[in-house]
């Protein structure tokens, strides 16, 4: 995958206070081990997500740190408790600096 | 050793062979795709070496089974979605993009995948939907046909196939030439090759379902492809998969769209006549 890492978030739109949903996410990254050799021996630099993180309304839901062996595109799926409306902030940190981050509201009926 | 402890190895070792066995078997579940369900079991058509034909979906292991399922866990949405993006970029000398003559895909492109390859009468051969991108962007947009499973082409196909999830496979071989072109793919699919003598049909047909290469061997099947592939982590293309069966044959690998491999596609997308388009299929 040359393009552009491009992160995919699946958060529920509603949910009843005190509710536990479940979050899905995906983001296109060739996860690049560090390991590899080119065609002429050369080590193919190391490029991976190396941190993904996940926060509602400014406060930690989710964390970890990733190292080389998670392959390439990851995905990672974990659930929240939401007692108030609010927007999921999710951020991936890649080793060269960037951070590509997504987010998604959610109502509390 | 007594009679008495070898009664249970013996047990032991049966119970073994019979899960092995079992584990080669298709699985009897059924494949909804965002609702949609999928047809992975098909009456075979008349001539078919079969009764019936499987989606090589029943034949991988569970989890590959629900990434397929979920169309969010599946990495080969990926590759749909930025087929959308290239779908809506204007390139080439006309100033045009792909919709700007077909509109929405959703509606323009509805089923349109299950029906290829059909007869392309100005190239008097067979036409695929990767020589039919080609086609547009050379005829109608000035732009450059893709290299070979250049990345574009790769994700415009399984974007456009994709219109066409849940649709069964059904082409017209009364269309042109197909019909000969099909009698072509079917000598190629049991013309033995390779340093290791083999045809498709030695693996897809007389061993289906054996275990080989860490893999249940499946029909074979093209109505998953583009598919997901967790051995490279990225799309794999119809054509690049019959020249990596054909490599594993230790043979020489014809080219890509060439006369060969597009008989071959005609003859293969035929043996798969009522089967859901699953693209992207997920296999491993």
């Amino acid at each position: 995958m040359a393009a552009a890492p491009k992160p995919r978030v699946k958060v529920p739109k509603t949910a009843k206070a005190g509710e536990v949903v479940l979050l899905k996410t995906l983001i296109s990254h060739e996860m690049e081990s560090g390991q590899r050799k080119d065609k002429d021996g050369n080590i193919i630099p190391r490029k991976i997500i190396n941190k993904f993180s996940c926060e509602f309304n400014g406060e930690q839901v989710f964390s970890c740190d990733i190292d080389p062996a998670i392959s390439a595109n990851p995905y990672f799926e974990f659930s929240a408790k939401v007692n108030e409306s609010g927007a999921f902030k999710f951020s991936w940190v890649d080793d060269d600096g960037s951070v590509y981050t997504d987010e998604q509201k959610i109502e509390v009926k | 050793m007594s009679k008495r402890f070898l009664a249970p190895v013996f047990a032991m070792v049966g119970g073994l062979v019979l899960a092995f066995s079992a584990n080669a078997d298709p699985v009897d579940e059924e494949l909804v795709i965002d609702d949609i369900p999928m047809v992975t079991r098909a009456a075979a058509p008349e001539g078919h070496p079969f009764d019936e034909v499987l989606s090589g979906w029943l034949f991988r292991e569970a989890e590959t089974r629900e990434t397929e399922a979920d169309s969010f866990a599946n990495p080969g949405m990926l590759a749909v979605e930025r087929g959308a993006d290239i779908w809506n970029t204007v390139e080439g000398s006309a100033g045009k993009s792909c919709a700007s003559c077909h509109d929405d895909a959703a509606t323009s492109m509805k089923s349109v995948g299950a029906q290829y390859p059909k007869w392309d009468a100005d190239a008097k051969r067979p036409i695929n939907i990767e020589l039919q991108i080609d086609k547009c962007r050379v005829e109608n947009m000035g732009a450059e046909p893709y290299k070979f499973d250049a990345e574009g082409q790769v994700a415009l196909t399984s974007y456009i196939k994709h219109q066409s999830l849940g649709t069964p496979v059904k082409m017209d071989l009364s269309d042109g030439e197909l019909q000969d072109w099909w009698e072509k793919g079917k000598e190629l699919y049991y013309t033995r090759t390779g340093q290791l003598n083999f045809a498709c049909a030695s693996c897809h047909e007389d061993s289906m379902g054996k275990y080989i290469r860490a893999d249940h061997l499946s029909q074979g099947q093209a109505n998953g492809f583009p598919t997901y592939r967790f051995n490279t982590g990225g799309m794999v293309s119809l054509h690049n998969r019959f020249r990596g069966c054909i490599r594993d044959t230790r043979a020489e690998m014809p080219k890509a769209f060439s006369d060969e491999l597009m008989a071959l596609e005609v003859y293969v997308t035929w043996r798969g006549t009522g089967l859901s388009v699953e693209t992207p299929a997920v296999r491993q």
